[in-house]
């Protein structure tokens, strides 16, 4: 099998602990518990598998400041082989337009790669487009949403991805991007010997000198999307309550509701 | 890119199956006949597809499209994403839209991010509103007039921002489906159909498809006025019974959180949220359920919310019209029984 698979990981801020500064309508990153952006677990899980079938080399990267080092490390103690940190003030502030470009000049400066295996989604920007947005900087085919990888060879990778109503299996040529949704398989635990070995890996990082882009095409300035305002959704709703705490007060609590179903036209 | 184009038209993306319109294609011009009325540009649908395509466009009029760019060619019978991404490309280039909106589909996901990259503009993803209107940059004072705000959420529905691109078009989105309303159609509305050819080789064609096997819906939630939904709180399969009844007796489909799909109490089909389906029924009866951000996001544009939970301080309640804080175990059956009085 083609040589390498590299699985690009992103480092988010848990999702329960999102803190705002209301003020200037920006997300405070800082003493907010950072994680592996849960979906691309199934990615390091589908390429271990892969690995595990038809052996080959995967290498993990990250694009982020430089405590991202802790997911590429996570990574690692689950089995990946090895691990680069692109961080640079250079690349700050990218939209999935500059973030793909970035991720897709580290890869190809990888080389040697017979596929990229990305995650769904990032639970922060939550957008789904870095996947395709690779793919297209390098071109080469993606597949989005797989399940299931049937079969790989040197020059066709066979897949299942789920569509809205159904399942579609696609042969595609390489070297190509995967984006693999949960049904791709439960990811492993770090093993011990693996997290020995992450913590005495060396992760490599690149900045801008490394990959030599355009500084016009990255960042904040070569981003076309520009976030303008962020605000927490207020909902706030006249409610009717209801309390049916003991089964004396189920009885009249559903007549009542049953009463607002009968006003709303529902039951008819 | 293309040229900053004030008299650009708003294009959608009409995404058809086997000659099917998808709802979402519909969704997209109503929004969009709001936004190019607001413009005073046209409103375009761009739709590629084979032979069985060709029978769509009136009805793309009748639902407030101005124009259709039509592609037909046997190698765009079936969505792929270098086809596709080529084609919409070269239209971009030639007609220079100012606003291009793809449905946030399985498919336009797919397609949306290839053409941003090759067109090398920006792209919003998952928007669920869209607006028209100016944006000053504080730091030059220059105001750019009539651009496209599109409002998304991000982090798991925590925030929404609002986003824009000002140099580099055209603005594109993708846009949550089941957010826009449905328009009436208007069979009296004429449409112009432009056709255009495709310049694609079998080369375009870098994945082939091998088999695709397409389930029959179990359920129809898009289309339904009531929905029953059961989360974990219900505690089993069997007991998921209590869902289905409560669900027939008053003609309702019944839907699950996605708790409730993981621990087999039904099937994937019934999900509803961020990774399932999108709602907005006349009324929604979440039963068991804790109300997640990623389900609360597929369910909040429900005219009418009834919560039943246990928990007081469960975060459903406060997106609830109305709430009974109880055992679903009790308040259920006894609400069967009730509603079959009453019926
Ligand atoms: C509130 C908010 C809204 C935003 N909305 C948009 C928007 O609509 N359009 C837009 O262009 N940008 C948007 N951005 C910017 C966007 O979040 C960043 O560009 C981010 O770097 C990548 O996008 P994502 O988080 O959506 O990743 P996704 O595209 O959701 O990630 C998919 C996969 O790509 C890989 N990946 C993504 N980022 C990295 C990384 N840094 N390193 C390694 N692998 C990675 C992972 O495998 C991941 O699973 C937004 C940012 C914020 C804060
Ligand atoms: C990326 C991502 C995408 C996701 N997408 C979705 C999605 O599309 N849809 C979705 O639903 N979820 C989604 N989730 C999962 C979501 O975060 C929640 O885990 C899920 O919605 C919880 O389901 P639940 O409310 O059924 O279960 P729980 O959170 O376990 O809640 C059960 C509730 O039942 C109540 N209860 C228990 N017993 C009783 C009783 N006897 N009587 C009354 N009440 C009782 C409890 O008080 C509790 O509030 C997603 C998560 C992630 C990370």
């Amino acid at each position: 099998m083609a040589n390498k698979i590299v699985v690009p990981i992103k480092q988010v801020p848990e999702t329960k602990s999102v803190k705002m500064d209301e003020k200037t309508g920006t997300v405070i990153r800082e003493g907010v518990d950072s994680i592996v952006n849960p979906l691309d677990l199934y990615a390091i899980e589908a390429a271990l598998r892969l690995r595990d079938r038809y052996g080959g080399e995967i290498v993990g990267i990250s694009m982020g400041p430089k405590k991202s080092v802790k997911a590429l490390k996570e990574a690692v103690s689950m089995g990946v082989d090895s691990a680069i940190l692109l961080s640079d003030r250079a690349f700050a502030g990218s939209d999935t337009w500059a973030t793909s470009l970035i991720l897709a000049s580290a890869i190809r400066k990888i080389g040697d790669f017979g596929l990229v295996v990305c995650g769904e989604r990032a639970t922060d920007g939550d957008t789904g487009q870095v996947g395709p947005g690779i793919a297209s900087f390098l071109g080469i085919p993606a597949l989005t949403y797989v399940s299931r990888i049937q079969d790989l060879s040197d020059k066709l990778c066979r897949a299942e991805r789920l569509i809205e109503d159904g399942r579609e299996i696609l042969e595609t040529s390489l070297p190509a991007v995967l984006t693999v949704i949960k049904e791709a398989g439960e990811p492993r635990l770090p093993t011990l010997r693996g997290k020995k070995r992450a913590k005495d890996l060396d992760v490599q990082i690149w900045g801008n000198d490394e990959l030599g882009i355009d500084p016009d095409k990255i960042g904040l300035k070569g981003s076309p999307t520009r976030v303008v305002k962020i605000y927490r959704p207020k909902v706030a709703r006249k409610c009717t309550i209801a309390e049916a705490k003991d089964e004396a007060s189920v009885g009249p609590a559903v007549d009542r509701m049953c009463g607002f179903l009968a006003d709303k036209g529902v039951l008819q | 890119m293309i040229q900053v184009n004030r008299s650009g038209e708003v294009w959608v993306f009409a995404e058809q199956r086997e000659g099917d319109l998808e709802d979402v294609a519909i969704e997209l011009l109503s929004k969009g006949r709001e936004l190019a009325d607001q413009l005073g540009v046209k409103l375009a649908a761009v739709l590629l597809g084979d032979k069985k395509a060709e029978g769509l466009t009136e009805k793309l009029g009748h639902f407030g499209a101005d124009k259709v760019y039509l592609v037909v060619n046997p190698l765009l019978e079936h969505y792929q994403t270098n086809s596709y991404t080529k084609v919409i490309h070269d239209l971009i280039h030639k007609y220079e839209p100012q606003v291009f909106l793809c449905g946030a589909t399985v498919c336009g996901r797919d397609l949306a991010p290839r053409v941003a990259s090759a067109t090398k503009a920006g792209l919003t993803a998952d928007c669920t509103d869209l607006q028209i209107g100016d944006h000053e940059i504080r730091r030059t004072g220059e105001v750019h007039k009539d651009l496209l705000f599109q409002i998304r959420p991000a982090f798991g529905g925590n925030i929404i921002a609002t986003i824009i691109n000002y140099d580099r078009w055209p603005q594109m989105a993708t846009v949550r489906e089941g957010v826009m309303p449905m328009p009436e159609p208007d069979g009296n509305r004429k449409v112009e159909v432009v056709r255009d050819e495709a310049h694609l080789g079998t080369q375009d064609l870098a994945l082939e498809i091998i088999n695709q096997h397409i389930e029959e819906k179990k359920v129809n939630l898009k289309g339904a006025r009531v929905i029953v939904t059961g989360g974990a709180g219900v505690g089993s399969k069997a007991n998921f019974k209590k869902i289905w009844d409560l669900a027939h007796c008053l003609g309702a489909a019944p839907g699950a959180t996605r708790a409730a799909v993981d621990l087999g109490f039904i099937d994937h089909d019934h999900q509803i949220g961020q990774t399932g389906t999108t709602v907005r029924p006349s009324l929604y009866i979440a039963v068991g359920v804790s109300g997640a951000v990623q389900h609360v996001a597929g369910m909040s544009d429900s005219k009418k919310i009834i919560a039943i939970n246990k928990d007081p301080n469960a975060p459903i309640f406060k997106v609830a019209h109305y709430k009974i804080v109880g055992d679903l175990n009790q308040v259920v059956p006894r609400m069967i029984d009730s509603i079959r009085e009453k019926v």
